[in-house]
């Protein structure tokens, strides 16, 4: 989204910046734990512990990193096409009703293979009607998808409030959620790949969408970079005057990357729904949608740097857990400000070291000269 | 970093194989976190009441997801903590699923019903509390015309308003009864704001009490009733000092003291044999001081001894059976609501 300041080589940008930003990050982090009165040192251990110590950690963090993918890809197909999209909180929540509507049908009468297409292709259809709306609006109308995308999170939370609690709630039930979906509704665990490493999966919600979401890197890369809808969406995302001179067609290119990637945000739901929970609960989503856009920035908007940094949040969210759990000084709030300053370093002050790096591999550069590859699309 | 990883672990599994029951009390907050200035933080006074009685600490956690559930009561039941108290119906299934896998482990949860060996469940009988609020209030309203503002639009909190309207009814037959619910979303609890100015809007409508059930939203709607100088109840904890004379009365529910009574049971258990701890349903109602009205110095001038006749007169009738005060979970409706 951002004007490089100079060419960085290939392996600085992609590597050595966000590594030099999430340090910085972690250092401030240490100072906030040293000022609760406590020791950084230890709660960095506890948390490296915690997300990759052990068989159950390790499940949990793949579990986050599961949700991170699938709304970090949504946020960057559409900065691809320089569509800033902030809905995917509300899309991945209206995906959760496509989840819980294939789940509580088929849930009683089929196995789970037979509910999981089926949750798939209603989730991402739902998200993707979401997205549409916003999509619609700004091709034809020119509304700004920021505004109406971050809109239609709170309509969003507001209909599934509605359906919660005056529809889908079985009656005589306190809280507002459906049922639990049967067997036929609750996908299988990963627990046996992580066995295959000789760990102990224990309890962690760790499921097949983790798989899911591999296939779906996959899958937007190719449609990124080897589709002619790609090679469209990226020409409109660098020059609106190139594209149209181009003879592309600007609203349906608009529109689709819209609802690509309110059908990418979608499918986060079932990892939550169908793969933790097993029944549609208020508020699933949890920020998820907002932590993509922090991993689409990080990972800069390329599946493969996108899943290393839906890891490192997914590090943060069950490291942070297993920091309030044994360092009680520690509160919950003092950890989302930590996931708040990776994210604050990581994706909006992400330019603050790049002038300095640059000017240094251009002393560099000047006596050799620099074979950079050029910089994707951020 | 490996060799640390290991002691940790062992230790882990040394822990946990140690010893089957110990005395290590423990409570869970629901999302609301412990400093809700009401349901979650009466939970965390209770325990530091205990705290402060025996000088036995106790460990907490606060869940930030919903993932986290029944990662932390596996974590803590793994520690040998024991008994753990989890505050808040949202916690049914998360119990429901881990608790049979640590028999050996008491488990406590507040405001919800779980059926399993090793569980108490503690409910209150809102309804009961909330229909003397009600009678209170129809007794010191002017108007004829009453209040009521919810938090969030849940069928708990409809149990709330359920209760009231039957007791505002029971004292006076043509008395109106507004109600409104702060919002639909989780921020409906804590948004005292809009609360206070849904406050404005039924005493425009002539109302002159309003009962506020909303959490921490409540507090705009003691305020926005204070600065009009009308009157307010409070709610869960007692609030009567928060905007003194001008809060008639605070419906109390004592999830402190089920807290600090879980723990003293299991303190005890622990002495004697390990088999005492009672588990099963405990109903609180009026009978068991579980839920109430307030009556103390700040509202003294406020209450009259008509009223606390008639309060008491309507609790007396409650226990014994005569009146029936409707709960609104069994049918999802309210015979009361006529107005």
């Amino acid at each position: 989204m951002s004007t490089p300041y100079a060419k960085l080589p290939a392996w600085a940008e992609y590597v050595l910046l966000p590594f030099v930003n999430v340090v910085v990050a972690f250092l401030v982090a240490g100072l906030v734990v040293l000022l609760a009165g406590d020791s950084p040192l230890h709660a960095f251990q506890l948390m490296i512990e915690g997300a990759f110590g052990y068989g159950e950690g390790i499940g949990y963090t793949l579990y986050y990193a599961t949700n991170f993918i699938f709304t970090g890809l949504a946020v960057a197909v559409a900065f691809h096409c320089s569509l800033f999209n902030i809905g995917g909180e509300g899309q991945a929540y209206v995906g959760g009703i496509g989840v819980a509507i294939a789940a509580l049908w088929l849930d009683r009468f089929v196995p789970w293979w037979v509910t999981f297409p089926v949750a798939i292709a209603l989730s991402a259809g739902f998200g993707a009607l979401w997205a549409f709306i916003p999509g619609y609006l700004q091709a034809k109308r020119g509304s700004h998808v920021v505004i109406t995308t971050i809109m239609f999170n709170f309509i969003a939370s507001s209909l599934m409030v509605y359906l919660l609690v005056h529809v889908l709630k079985p009656v005589g039930a306190m809280a507002p959620q459906t049922r639990t979906f049967a067997e036929g509704g609750q996908l299988p665990t990963l627990g046996w790949l992580l066995k295959l490493f000789g760990l102990n999966p224990g309890i962690a919600p760790f499921n097949i969408t983790f798989l899911l979401a591999l296939v779906m890197c996959f899958l937007v890369w190719v449609l990124v970079w080897r589709t002619r809808f790609g090679y469209e969406l990226r020409t409109l995302g660098f020059s609106r005057g190139a594209a149209r001179y181009a003879g592309i067609n600007e609203a349906k290119i608009i529109i689709l990357t819209m609802m690509i990637s309110g059908a990418l945000a979608g499918m986060m739901a079932l990892n939550n729904v169908m793969g933790d929970q097993f029944r549609l609960q208020l508020d699933f989503v949890n920020g998820a949608g907002f932590v993509g856009i922090a991993v689409a920035l990080m990972g800069r908007s390329h599946p493969l740097g996108i899943i290393p940094a839906a890891i490192l949040f997914g590090v943060l969210y069950q490291g942070g857990a297993e920091i309030s759990f044994d360092m009680p000084e520690i509160s919950r709030d003092m950890i989302v400000i930590i996931q708040g300053l990776v994210i604050l370093f990581a994706g909006a002050l992400e330019n603050m070291f790049r002038p300095a790096l640059a000017s240094a591999f251009g002393r560099i550069g000047r006596s050799r000269r620099d074979v950079a590859a050029p910089a994707a699309g951020e | 970093m490996k060799r640390l990883l290991l002691t940790a672990v062992a230790l882990a599994a040394l822990s946990a194989g140690a010893v089957a029951k110990d005395f290590k009390p423990a409570v869970i907050y629901d999302m609301g976190g412990k400093n809700d200035k009401s349901f979650n933080e009466a939970a965390y006074n209770g325990a530091q009441k205990f705290k402060k009685e025996t000088g036995v600490d106790f460990r907490d956690f606060e869940i930030a997801n919903d993932a986290q559930r029944e990662q932390a009561l596996r974590r803590f039941a793994r520690d040998g903590d024991n008994p753990i108290v989890v505050v808040g119906f949202s916690w049914a299934n998360a119990i429901q699923s881990v608790a049979p896998k640590y028999p050996d482990t008491d488990f406590v949860i507040i405001d919800a019903t779980v059926d399993a060996k090793n569980v108490r469940s503690v409910t209150f009988a809102e309804p009961e509390g909330s229909y003397l609020a009600g009678i209170m209030a129809a007794m010191a309203s002017k108007t004829h015309t009453v209040g009521f503002i919810g938090g969030m639009d849940v069928p708990l909190i409809r149990k709330f308003e359920c209760g009231y309207i039957g007791g505002v009814k029971h004292a006076d037959k043509d008395a109106k009864v507004l109600t409104a619910m702060t919002g639909t979303t989780p921020d409906a609890w804590n948004d005292p704001v809009k609360a206070g100015e849904i406050a404005k809007s039924q005493m425009d409508q002539s109302a002159d009490v309003i009962y506020a059930a909303a959490g921490g939203s409540g507090t705009g709607v003691l305020q926005a009733t204070a600065d009009a100088s009308k009157l307010a109840i409070g709610v869960d904890s007692n609030q009567n000092y928060m905007q003194p004379g001008h809060v008639l009365t605070s419906m109390v529910k004592r999830v402190d003291v089920a807290v600090e009574q879980a723990f003293k049971d299991e303190q005890q258990a622990v002495k004697d044999d390990g088999k005492s701890f009672k588990t099963g349903e405990q109903h609180l109602g009026l009978a068991d001081n579980g839920v109430g009205v307030v009556f103390d110095k700040y509202n003294k001038d406020l209450v009259t001894d008509k009223m606390k006749q008639a309060v008491e007169e309507a609790k007396q009738k409650i226990i014994s059976g005569d009146i029936k005060v409707h709960d609104y979970l069994t049918d999802d409706s309210c015979p009361y609501q006529s107005s």
